[in-house]
């Protein structure tokens, strides 16, 4: 098998089709990604309208529910959150704008991998 | 006596499953319906769902399985099609669910009777499928079937198909086990990895890309590489306490044959006693029966059928602008033959016409004067382009 060594041949994975829990964190969704939210802390309010309504749950917060930035492991660029912002703090950028900056977040490997899938 | 869809009936209530989620339909609503009369006489101890569509029924079943229970259901035609986007779902999720097939012809045009063409097109939905000849044989598939589906190495669902009104309806001599022996052999069902396990949770079916989903339909696959050895000792257990064995082909006066029909189902008994005719006039007949036709026994086939003079192939449904389903896999199980096998496929039985003595006897009157052209034949179909016998039914 090519690729990390961490994905299973045929005679290994479970049968029917089983897997085991809490996939989805180790899928990296943000691979996806054609457009980036950029936030502009001047101008955030902290009125949690973006956190409320964004899909991939990728808006992170501080202890005190204030808007410290955006998971981009799993931001699918899909806009909602510039969509909703009452303060302007939000606009959607070109993934291609930052080519020479990659994600912060990369712990995944491609758009379909779901990192231990099967389990251990 | 009684008849395939009773006899279905009863041997689900030897064996109680769990679960049977149902929405009838001709012919096989006397299942269902049987059934439903042994839950509410409290004969069972099974929970009897009644849903809105086959597509619910097909969807309920596979959910009940993959939580654990034994599940069984029933369903025939337009019924089986509805659920066709279920099925492939269902061996996915290695859920051995054992459905009661009553063939019927899919509409349209509506009719009740029997052909194989609603099974047919379930052929690659990764399920077994065994075609039983006569309502004995439906009984005893059902209680092998569950040993077999629910093997550790199988995992599988099975079809148990039987012919609309020739078999389901007709009434026949049957010998059933007594409920001990039948519920002793069929056992208890130990699911890997139930849903219902809540100490060790589990998903099925989530969202797989290329990187995976390859490697577990190669895994989904050997279930069915497995079936032929288990059948085998699953059968010759059941054949022990019935004194009745069945294989995955049955090979009746195949080995002098010159001549060999290929059949499945009921029209069997049609084939067998046309060859009996003509062994007693002195022509070497023979008839080979396929039973289980998912996964495909093409070994056996070709043991059968190599180095014959003739073969006709005869097919109970058709693969329009293709070469028929049985008529297919009997001429690929041939490729490997080191001396050329002439077929010759025909299609006959659709919507429930005949099949007649005569009608067997021109097929073998076809391969014994070496009647080989390329194209199908139509048996008992009304063709302006036909010979005039050939027209009456």
């Amino acid at each position: 098998m090519s690729g990390s060594g961490l994905l299973k041949c045929w005679q290994d994975v479970p049968p029917g089709t089983v897997t085991f829990g809490a996939t989805s964190r180790e899928v990296e969704t943000g691979l996806w990604r054609s457009m980036r939210p950029v936030l502009d802390a001047a101008k955030c309010v902290s009125c949690l309208k973006c956190w409320l309504q964004c899909p991939d749950a990728s808006i992170t917060t501080d202890s005190d529910a204030r808007v410290t930035g955006i998971d981009f492991f799993f931001c699918k660029g899909c806009g909602v959150c510039a969509k909703v912002c009452p303060a302007g703090a939000i606009s959607m950028c070109p993934e291609s704008d930052f080519l020479s900056a990659p994600a912060e977040a990369s712990r995944g490997a491609s758009p379909g991998k779901a990192g231990e899938l099967f389990g251990a | 006596m009684t008849s395939g869809n009773l006899a279905f009936a009863e041997a689900m209530r030897q064996i109680n499953p769990d679960v049977v989620a149902a929405y009838p339909i001709t012919p096989s609503t006397e299942i269902p319906m049987k059934f439903a009369e042994f839950v509410a006489d409290g004969r069972v101890d099974t929970e009897f769902i009644a849903v809105e569509s086959e597509h619910s029924a097909i969807t309920a079943c596979v959910g009940a399985s993959v939580s654990g229970a034994r599940v069984m259901t029933a369903s025939s035609a337009n019924g089986v099609a509805l659920m066709h986007e279920i099925f492939p779902i269902a061996a996915a999720f290695r859920a051995p669910i054992v459905f009661g097939l009553v063939n019927r012809s899919l509409g349209a045009p509506v009719n009740i009777h029997c052909d194989h063409s609603d099974s047919m097109p379930e052929r690659d939905s990764g399920w077994i499928q065994i075609y039983c000849e006569d309502a004995q044989e439906v009984y005893d598939t059902v209680i092998l079937s569950v040993r077999l589906a629910e093997h550790p190495d199988v995992r599988t669902p099975v079809f148990i198909c039987q012919d609309g009104f020739i078999t389901s309806h007709c009434y026949e001599p049957v010998e059933f086990l007594s409920d001990e022996a039948a519920r002793g052999f069929a056992g208890t069902y130990e699911r890997a990895y139930p849903l219902l396990d809540v100490d060790n949770p589990v998903s099925y079916g989530s969202f797989v890309m290329s990187e995976d989903y390859f490697e577990i339909k190669r895994n989904q696959i050997e279930g069915l590489n497995n079936v032929p050895r288990v059948y085998g000792e699953t059968m010759r257990e059941l054949a022990a306490l019935t004194g009745r064995e069945y294989g995955a082909v049955e090979r009746y006066m195949t080995d002098d044959a010159d001549y060999v029909v290929v059949v499945m189902s009921s029209a069997t008994g049609v084939a067998k006693d046309v060859v009996d005719s003509l062994r007693r006039e002195g022509v070497r007949a023979g008839c080979l029966r396929v039973r289980v036709f998912r996964p495909f026994p093409a070994d056996e086939v070709r043991e059968a059928l190599e180095g014959k003079l003739g073969v006709a192939v005869l097919d109970r449904s058709a693969s329009p602008g293709g070469v028929a389903p049985l008529a297919a896999e009997v001429k690929s199980a041939l490729y490997d033959c080191e001396t050329r096998v002439p077929v010759k496929d025909y299609i006959f039985g659709l919507g429930g016409r005949d099949f007649f003595p005569s009608d067997a006897r021109r097929v073998f009157d076809d391969l014994s004067s070496g009647n080989f052209e390329p194209g199908v034949r139509y048996i008992g179909l009304r063709d302006k382009c036909a010979a005039a016998e050939e027209c009456v039914i």
